[in-house]
């Protein structure tokens, strides 16, 4: 009878001890979430970054449809080359579509936004996206700030 | 003088000659695992004595732990009007560092030494010899259950402590401070990566584990087998196995993140 009674709360600590693992898996981690179910890739470059990391969500009007996948910089051009897996329930973003680096709030995470444009081809596996605005960095913004205030008022 | 220098020696020779005793203990005892799994009932009780009385402990601790950190980390953010990424304070945090070390520290005091002390007074009373008599191996009889419940239950209870610890800063964080309970989640969705930090963080305390139960059963093993020695043996285990997971802990976080 005890040892039985032994055995049960074995087991179930080591039940516990898997619930806490499944709850840090779906509930606390993005473990769900996060994979871009069977995505398709699409790459954009850019004159810069800003502070884009790789896992950082692509959206379009606000939607998360896919995640930054790398990030590597493009030797001939000294561009940024941002790879992007988008998911296969938006294949039809057309193809002169533009991707622009925002940030969420004012120094929140950035985040690649795309915009549709108006062609009747889709972008597919492998396709670059052509028209791209660079991150705003918030430094250079202050500092044109900075010299207008300075050129305007002597 | 010349006599300090050969004291240094000798500390830094017995040092090394216990540290190779402790792994020719250790080999002994993974060889014998295929042979002892046989009679896992004895596995079963020493998770019982070492795993799930270890429970109570780690549960209330996390609790505490988890609202003190949300609590100071409400503090904290709200000066940059960022209160809203507390659960992702909280659960990265808990995750990857104060889970698995608290677990670790919790898991030296509650059972490590008592299983120092336990082994140290077999050893003291002869029973470990009386086994050796009985042609019964001591290491595979009584070491290596108790060592594999520490190498088991210290994930299990990292894992519920960070889970715990996460469910305390809810509490806080939504009953007392006001934050959305959503954004909480969400948040630390967003943020936590499953392998980076969660599994990082249990891979983290499968060493600890390794690490306290080897040093409990070993100083056990090798005390001197009078009332003084069993005592100081685990005192050294609590010490020196406390000193160990941080100074791992540190290691092992400058190598994975």
């Amino acid at each position: 009878m005890k040892r039985q009674l032994i055995e049960i709360t074995v087991g179930l600590f080591v039940i516990a001890g898997l619930m806490a693992l499944l709850f840090l898996s779906f509930r606390v981690s993005n473990l769900n979430s996060d994979s871009v179910s069977d995505p398709y890739q699409v790459n954009a470059r850019f004159d810069n970054i800003g502070s884009l990391k790789v896992r950082a969500p692509v959206t379009m009007a606000g939607v998360r449809i896919g995640r930054v996948s790398e990030i590597r910089l493009d030797p001939a051009s000294y561009q940024a080359q941002v790879i992007m897996d988008i998911s296969s329930d938006f294949n039809k973003l057309p193809i002169d579509s533009s991707a622009s680096i925002n940030t969420q709030g004012l120094l929140g995470e950035q985040f690649v936004s795309l915009e549709p444009g108006g062609q009747l081809k889709y972008l597919k596996e492998g396709d670059r996206i052509r028209l791209t605005q660079s991150a705003v960095v918030l430094e250079n913004l202050i500092g044109q700030l900075l010299f207008q205030g300075k050129t305007e008022n002597p | 003088m010349i006599e300090a220098v050969r004291r240094t020696g000798v500390f830094s020779l017995s040092i090394l000659a216990a540290s190779g005793r402790a792994g020719i203990l250790l080999m002994q005892m993974l060889g014998s695992i295929p042979v002892s799994l046989r009679r896992y009932e004895l596995l079963v009780e020493q998770l019982f004595r070492v795993g799930v009385l270890t429970l109570p402990i780690i549960i209330v601790a996390a609790l505490f732990v988890g609202m003190v950190l949300a609590l100071q980390g409400y503090h904290t953010l709200v000066d940059f009007g960022a209160e809203s990424s507390l659960g992702l304070l909280v659960a990265l945090s808990l995750t990857r560092e104060l889970g698995p070390v608290l677990a670790g520290l919790l898991f030296a005091g509650r059972a490590g030494a008592a299983l120092t002390a336990e082994i140290g007074l077999m050893k003291a009373t002869e029973q470990l010899a009386g086994m050796e008599m009985m042609a019964v191996d001591p290491v595979r009889r009584v070491l290596l259950p108790r060592f594999l419940s520490g190498v088991i239950s210290v994930p299990i209870l990292a894992a519920l402590f960070s889970a715990v610890g996460i469910l305390g800063g809810y509490l806080l964080a939504v009953n007392v401070l006001g934050i959305d309970q959503a954004v909480y989640w969400s948040v630390m969705q967003e943020g936590v990566d499953f392998q980076q930090d969660v599994l990082n963080g249990l891979f983290k305390s499968l060493v600890f584990g390794a690490l306290i139960s080897l040093l409990a059963v070993f100083l056990g093993y090798d005390a001197r087998p009078t009332p003084a020695g069993v005592s100081s043996a685990t005192t050294l285990t609590v010490v020196l196995s406390s000193l160990l997971v941080l100074a791992m802990d540190f290691s092992l976080t400058s190598i994975m993140f």
